[in-house]
């Protein structure tokens, strides 16, 4: 059996700390005691694979899932998930969900008062193509209260979930929208050091996938960890 | 290196309308072979409050000790029913269950085999990244030897190892977010 070749680690400061007091609930749920370094074994290097027998085609239009169209404004989202390396990952699942045009969830615990939308459930996935890219038709979420703080509102977002190649590069995130001004003052946001990584969470408007008279563009790449280039050595 | 890996994020705490669809809690087909177990827990905070809003993943290989992906080219057997991925939400008490196989031994660091274990993602409001853990199993000879589990300190490898109950084939496991009693958390 040959030997393992692990994914590289984050560069210091591009991703959060795991307490980050601002937010409030990372105070009594963040580990306390450090983490322990854990080589890659072939438990890490491989992970779950989804290919397209796991994805519904119409899954990435979240705005056909009813009888009617929800409300607010189109747009579409698309990019390419690449590792750090800039190789495409392709045939990987991409899992979304948001909120609707008003800020509001389809889920018990929002107790949000603002309307929610018959004809959106907000969700859906899809699988990267061969060059690693993907696309989704949906609507622009609105921002919501939180309990966080006094009058937190978090900026519009959609959240994102990926799985890579391999256990070590599973990766939950969050994508923002140019402009938001909410954007400086969320806590969560703000929870990443490194000015440069936390911005690249904010996609970019696009024209090149804004369909005239129908939806507004944003591109958003997503990159998972890459790969070592040479073996572990113990 | 052309770019840095992209900023991770919370899944808040409606990320049920996401994940649902791929919820696995019985990762076992009928036909699939090996020891069944089920595994039973809760996730709490540092106060010891259950978590009502998490979830965990799991993944582990097969009975064989053999991994559903191209990159085990171990010559072991592979059994098309049985992927190895579970994602477990958790109840409004913070617990959870899932039934699985034991896991066989796979290859680790120096040439040696590791004990058999599942790899565990939590995943809740409040981790502003999810949390990597492994399951052992009890009464598991080769828990001695795994190299994984001697890189933690003596006392908090209990936190890794599951615990047998008086329900053959039916292990407790918690997952214990902060705290004196914290469940050992890697940086993976």
């Amino acid at each position: 059996m040959s030997d393992i070749v692990g994914y590289r680690r984050p560069a210091p400061g591009t991703q959060p700390k795991h307490l980050h007091p601002p937010y409030v609930s990372s105070i009594t749920r963040a580990p306390s005691k450090p983490l322990v370094h854990l080589p890659h074994t072939l438990t890490e290097v491989t992970g779950p694979l989804f290919g397209k027998e796991a994805v519904e085609a119409k899954a990435c239009d979240l705005t056909r899932q009813h009888s009617g169209e929800p409300l607010g404004e189109r747009i579409i989202v698309s990019g390419q998930v690449l590792d750090e390396d800039a190789r495409p990952v392709s045939h990987t699942l991409v899992e979304v969900w948001q909120a609707n045009a008003a800020g509001r969830y389809l889920h018990k615990v929002d107790q949000h008062d603002a309307p929610l939308d018959p004809n959106f459930t907000g969700c859906g996935h899809t699988v990267t193509d061969e060059g690693g890219r993907y696309r989704f038709v949906t609507i622009r979420p609105g921002a919501y209260p939180w309990r966080n703080h006094h009058n937190a509102w978090r900026p519009a977002h959609i959240h994102f979930s990926l799985f890579g190649p391999a256990f070590a590069t599973r990766l939950v995130t969050q994508m923002y929208f140019p402009g938001d001004a909410l954007i400086p003052f969320d806590p969560i946001f703000n929870s990443t050091v490194d000015e440069q990584a936390r911005h690249r969470l904010i996609s970019v408007f696009d024209w090149a996938s804004t369909i005239p008279d129908q939806a507004l563009g944003y591109h958003f790449d997503i990159i998972l960890n890459g790969r070592e280039a040479t073996p572990m050595e113990w | 290196m052309a770019f840095q890996a992209t900023t991770s994020q919370t899944v808040g705490p409606f990320f049920t309308i996401g994940f649902d669809r791929l919820n696995k809690v019985n990762l076992v087909a009928p036909g699939i072979s090996g020891e069944r177990v089920t595994i039973v827990g809760r996730v709490v905070d540092g106060d010891g409050k259950p978590v009502p809003d998490a979830l965990l993943e799991t993944w582990q290989a097969n009975s064989h000790g053999k991994y559903a992906h191209p990159e085990d080219q171990q010559n072991k057997t592979l059994e098309p029913g049985f992927q190895g991925f579970g994602r477990i939400g958790v109840d409004e008490n913070g617990g959870f269950l899932f039934t699985t196989v034991k896991p066989g031994a796979v290859p680790g660091p120096k040439g040696k085999m590791q004990a058999p274990h599942i790899a565990v993602s939590v995943f809740a409001r409040g981790l502003l990244l999810r949390l990597v853990t492994r399951v052992y199993f009890p009464e598991e000879p080769a828990n001695a030897a795994d190299y994984v589990l001697n890189l933690v300190e003596p006392a908090r490898r209990g936190s890794l190892i599951a615990r047998k109950t008086a329900v053959a084939g039916k292990l407790e496991w918690n997952v214990i977010l902060q705290g004196a009693d914290e469940t050992v958390f890697f940086d993976c």
